[in-house]
C-alpha cells in the first residue's frame, strides 16, 4: 500500500509534535531546576544528543523509502534535517552563551585546539550548508551540485558520532551503540563511499 | 547525623558555598554508576557501619580503626575548601574531618616509606558499578589513589568524615574519604578501607585507564590542559539556577599555591601532570 498525501502530512505533523514536545520537556526541566547541579552541562549534552538522534533518523528515511517502495517518504528528509540543524544550533548557542559566557576568543581557541570541538564545528558547518540549500529556489539552481553537497551528510553523521564519543570522559556503551547505528546507516550508502574512494584514488594517481 | 566539631579559623572565608543539595546530588562515584545523579540514586542503602580502615605497609605501628573510632578518635574540625573537578567544574564545600598527617604520624612511617596508597572498599554486591563494566565505566576496581609521603603529610590534606555539620552521605564517600584541595577531585578517593605506606609510586585508577589524560600528580593547573578540554577556567556550581551559572578562572594549585607550591620545586609540571 502506498502512503497517501494525507499520510505524509500526518507524518510531518507528528515530527513537529515530537520536536515541540522535546523542546517543552527541556523547558520544563529548566523551569523546575531539574537538570541537576550543573544544568549547563546537562543541557549541552541533551541538545547535542537530540541533534545526533535527529541526524540518524534523517538518514533512515531514504533506505526505508527504497525498501518499502514509498517515494513520498523522501519528503520527510528536509523537515527532519532542518530540525536536526535547529537542535545543533541550540547546542552551540548554550555552549557559547551559558558555558563560555560569550568568550568568543576562548571558543575559537578551543575549536582549533581540541579535535572533538573541531569535529563538532565541522558538523555544524555542514548542517548549515545543507539547511541553506534546502530552500527550493536554491536547490533548483544548484542542479547536480545539490546532490553532491547533500551527500556530505554521510560525513556529518560520522563526524558527529566521533565528536560525541570524544566528549565523554569514560564509558563506552552509549558511544558504541551510536557507532553501530551510524555504520549500519552508512553501510546502506556503500556505493557512495566506494565511488568516493575510487575518485580519490584516481586523483592521486594522476 | 550531626557531628561535633570546631571551626578551623584559617579556612572559614570562602564564599559563596555550594548549596548542600547540590553537593549531595551531583557526584562522580563510578562505583554507583557514571551518571552525576547515579550515586545519589543508588548509594542510599550503602552500609558504612561496621567499617574497618587499616593503615599498614611500611609503618612501625599498623592501625585498624572501626566506624566508631573514625568519628571519635580525632578532633573533628570544619574547613571550607575549593573543590575542582578535572571535568572543569568546581564547588566550595564545608568539610568536616581531621588531617591525614595526624593519623600517619600515629602509625609512625618507616624511613623507607615514600608513598601512600589508598584503596576504596570493594563490594560488588553493594556497589553496582563494580559488578558490571557497563555500569562502572570500565574502571579497574577497587579504586586506587596515591600521594607522595611529603604531599600526604601536608597539613592541608584532610580525611573527611562529614560536610555541612553532618556525617558524610554515602554518595560523598562515607564513612571516610580523602580531600586534597589542590589536586583534581579524582585524587580525593572515597569510602577508604586501606591506607598503605610503600616505597613505590602507586598507579592510581585514572592513570591506569588513560595515562595521557590523567597523571599521578593531578595538581590543578590552568596552564596544562586536559588533552580534550581546556583547564584554564571552570564552571562554578553555586547557588541559583541555570542562568546563575558562572565561569571563573582556574587558580594554580586551585588557590593553595602558598601552602603547596614548594612541594614541587624543580618539577616540570607539564610533564608530571
Amino acid at each position: 500500500m502506498k502512503i497517501s498525501k494525507t499520510g505524509l502530512l500526518s507524518a510531518k505533523a507528528l515530527i513537529h509534535l515530537a520536536s515541540l514536545s522535546t523542546f517543552l520537556y527541556l523547558w520544563l526541566l529548566v523551569e523546575q531546576n531539574a537538570l541537576g547541579a550543573d544544568p549547563v552541562k546537562e543541557m549541552i549534552h541533551f541538545l547535542g544528543k537530540t541533534a545526533l538522534n535527529y541526524l540518524l533518523i534523517t538518514l533512515c528515511i531514504s533506505p526505508l523509502a527504497r525498501r518499502f517502495k514509498q517515494p513520498l517518504l523522501i519528503q520527510l528528509r528536509r523537515v527532519l534535517g532542518l530540525y536536526c540543524f535547529f537542535w545543533a544550533c541550540l547546542h552551540l548557542l548554550v555552549f557559547i552563551w551559558l558555558d563560555l559566557n560569550w568568550e568568543v576568543t576562548l571558543f575559537a581557541e578551543e575549536v582549533v585546539k581540541r579535535p572533538y570541538m573541531t569535529l563538532g564545528a565541522l558538523t555544524w558547518v555542514i548542517l548549515l550548508a545543507l539547511s541553506i540549500t534546502s530552500i527550493n529556489v536554491i536547490r533548483r539552481r544548484m542542479k547536480r551540485a545539490w546532490l553532491t553537497l547533500h551527500r556530505t551528510i554521510y560525513w556529518a553523521v560520522l563526524l558527529a558520532t566521533i565528536h560525541y564519543y570524544w566528549s565523554v570522559k569514560s564509558g563506552l556503551i552509549e558511544p558504541i551503540i551510536y557507532f553501530a547505528i551510524c555504520f549500519t546507516l552508512l553501510a546502506q550508502r556503500k556505493d557512495y563511499f566506494k565511488s568516493f574512494l575510487k575518485h580519490y584514488a584516481k586523483k592521486k594517481s594522476v | 547525623s550531626e557531628l561535633i566539631h570546631t571551626k578551623n579559623s584559617r579556612f572559614q572565608s570562602l564564599t559563596p558555598l555550594t548549596p548542600e543539595d547540590k553537593i549531595l546530588q551531583y557526584n562522580n562515584f563510578y562505583e554507583f554508576g557514571t551518571g552525576k545523579g547515579d550515586p545519589f540514586s543508588f548509594a542510599q542503602q550503602f552500609k558504612v557501619d561496621p567499617w574497618q580502615l587499616v593503615i599498614d605497609g611500611l609503618v612501625d605501628k599498623p592501625i585498624t580503626l572501626n566506624y566508631e573510632e573514625l568519628l571519635t578518635r580525632f578532633a573533628i574540625e570544619e574547613r571550607l575548601y575549593r573543590m575542582r573537578c578535572v571535568e572543569a567544574w568546581s564547588m566550595n564545600i564545608p568539610w568536616l574531618g581531621f588531617s591525614l598527617a595526624t593519623l600517619l604520624k600515629m602509625a609512625s612511617p618507616k624511613s623507607n616509606a615514600k608513598y601512600v596508597r589508598f584503596e576504596t572498599l570493594e563490594d560488588p554486591k553493594q556497589m553496582r558499578g563494580q559488578s558490571s563494566r557497563f555500569i562502572g565505566g570500565g574502571l579497574d576496581y577497587p579504586y586506587v589513589e596515591g600521594l607522595r609521603l611529603d604531599e600526604a603529610m601536608n597539613p592541608l590534606v584532610l580525611l573527611s568524615v562529614g560536610l555541612y555539620g553532618k556525617t558524610l552521605a554515602p554518595q560523598n564517600g562515607a564513612p571516610i574519604r580523602l580531600v586534597v584541595p589542590w589536586k583534581y577531585g579524582f585524587k580525593s578517593i572515597k569510602s577508604i578501607v586501606k591506607i598503605t605506606l610503600t616505597d613505590k609510586a602507586p598507579v592510581n585508577t585514572w592513570q591506569k585507564i588513560a595515562a595521557n589524560e590523567y597523571g599521578f600528580f593531578a595538581n590543578v593547573n590552568p596552564q596544562v590542559d586536559h588533552p580534550r578540554w581546556s583547564q584554564a577556567s571552570e564552571r562554578f556550581i553555586g547557588p541559583g539556577n541555570l542562568f546563575a551559572a558562572s565561569r571563573k578562572p582556574t587558580l594554580p594549585f586551585n588557590g593553595y599555591q602558598e601552602e603547596v607550591a614548594s612541594l614541587y620545586k624543580g618539577l616540570d609540571l607539564t610533564r608530571y601532570y
